[in-house]
């Protein structure tokens, strides 16, 4: 009994840095798991707080750029909502099923820290549980899909952003309705890869990747991107495909959190099927 | 607490906010990092103990993990340099030994040992950070570009504020 407190004594220094490494790759694969409520990041208020300072210089001098994206933005909303309100009295004079129509409700919020050269990229945002945001909802801009939310606090989110090695969406070439996924490869931030189109499937460069609503996270048709190159290898199943995202990562400064109604109400149905199965 | 030890302790939170306000929002040619705040550990006072430098070094990398959103990354890269820093001092004492006292700075040691002493314990920290965070070999080049990259980057720096600090000593 002795020896080994001696040897414990002895060796304290190393059993100690042992200790504190083995926690910290507890914590890295802990946290690699998809969606958590997680205290530590930069959801924490006083954390938040900080970067929502720095951010609000690196702002004060891109204003112009962002006041005239909002009113592009706004006038593209209204030209949409004329010209439904327009199909809507002409072609559907009763009113629509209201549950389906009202599925997706967006909550605005201000980019507080964003990050695009790691190889997981991470967005805070200043909204959070208070206004009704959970982990697992979609993130958009008006230039197309960002990412998904990872953890909320009260007041603050943390979105992974699709500049994210471990972040996969659902998608679908919009010509050919080929789906497949859309990854990161961690190399540029303008640039992002659509994995799993299948050899038959005939994409050219030019080609709209939208967001495919299998998954209810996203709601069907966001603009991911555009392809930018395609390359079948010999003995491959699927395409080597490259596409340009929609939305510049490095000009983030307003994103739309997505709540989906129907969302519990899919997944629960799918649930259902997958247990019925076995 | 003494004199020296309240200056750390301020010395830290001033680490920990030049880290965050700044240098992480400071990336040139999208792959060179400055991760400044590896030099608070590097500095501290020679004769303190691996334990403590790790106990501290876990704290520094947890609270930057925080704002990086990246949990146990920087606590991980930052607690290896800690437990390797006093082993390293020890392997390239200068003939006589540290003065008692000193600190591990260019005014007491010299530039020459200083350079001796930072570039691999810097060289490893980020060597650690980039691989654990691509956890892959799949883009070596790519990750080694940004770890040698960021090891230039944050050497500047770290000497300049060298040169730059009052009676070179405590930054």
């Amino acid at each position: 009994m002795e020896r080994l407190i001696n040897f414990i004594y002895e060796y304290r220094a190393f059993l100690t840095f042992l200790l504190l490494e083995l926690s910290c790759s507890w914590l890295i694969i802990e946290n690699n798991q998809y969606q958590s409520t997680k205290y530590f990041n930069s959801s924490n208020r006083l954390a938040a707080n900080i970067l929502g300072f720095s951010q609000g210089v690196r702002e004060y001098f891109s204003l112009r750029t962002i006041n005239e994206e909002l009113s592009r933005e706004n006038a593209v909303l209204r030209t949409d909502l004329e010209r439904i309100n327009q199909l809507r009295e002409n072609y559907f004079p009763t009113d629509l099923d209201s549950s389906k129509a009202d599925q997706y409700k967006f909550v605005s919020a201000k980019v507080i820290a964003n990050s695009t050269n790691l190889y997981k990229n991470f967005i805070t945002i200043n909204k959070g549980a208070a206004d009704g945001i959970m982990p697992g909802m979609a993130a958009i801009s008006n230039d197309g899909a960002v990412g998904k939310v990872k953890s909320v606090s009260r007041n603050y989110s943390v979105l992974i952003s699709l500049l994210n090695v471990d972040e996969q969406i659902s998608c679908v070439i919009k010509r050919t309705n080929h789906f497949g996924s859309v990854r990161w490869d961690g190399l540029h931030q303008r640039y992002s890869n659509l994995l799993y189109i299948p050899r038959h499937a005939t994409p050219v460069v030019g080609d709209t990747v939208i967001t495919s609503g299998y998954n209810a996270v996203f709601p069907e048709g966001v603009m991911v991107g555009i392809i930018r190159a395609a390359d079948l290898k010999k003995e491959t199943n699927f395409w080597d495909i490259q596409i340009e995202l929609s939305q510049d990562f490095g000009k983030l400064s307003f994103v739309n959190v997505i709540k989906s109604r129907l969302k519990n109400e899919k997944d629960s149905l799918e649930q259902l099927t997958i247990v019925g199965k076995k | 607490m003494n004199r020296t030890g309240i200056i750390q302790f301020v010395l830290f939170f001033v680490y920990v906010l030049v880290q965050v306000l700044i240098f992480r929002n400071l990336v040139l040619f999208n792959s060179a990092f400055c991760f400044l705040y590896i030099a608070f550990i590097l500095l501290l006072p020679i004769e303190l103990n691996t334990m403590a430098l790790m106990a501290i070094g876990f704290i520094l990398g947890f609270t930057i993990d925080i704002f990086y959103n990246s949990m146990g990354l920087h606590a991980m890269a930052t607690v290896l340099v800690a437990y390797t820093r006093n082993y390293w001092m020890a392997t390239i004492t200068p003939q006589g030994g540290y003065d008692s006292g000193s600190s591990a700075t260019i005014a007491s040691n010299g530039l020459q040992w200083f350079l001796v002493y930072t570039l691999p314990l810097v060289f490893l920290h980020q060597a650690v950070l980039f691989f654990v965070e691509a956890a892959s070999f799949t883009l070596f080049w790519f990750t080694m570009l940004k770890i040698v990259g960021s090891l230039l980057f944050t050497m500047t720096v770290i000497i300049l504020l060298q040169y730059l600090s009052p009676r070179g000593r405590r930054i």
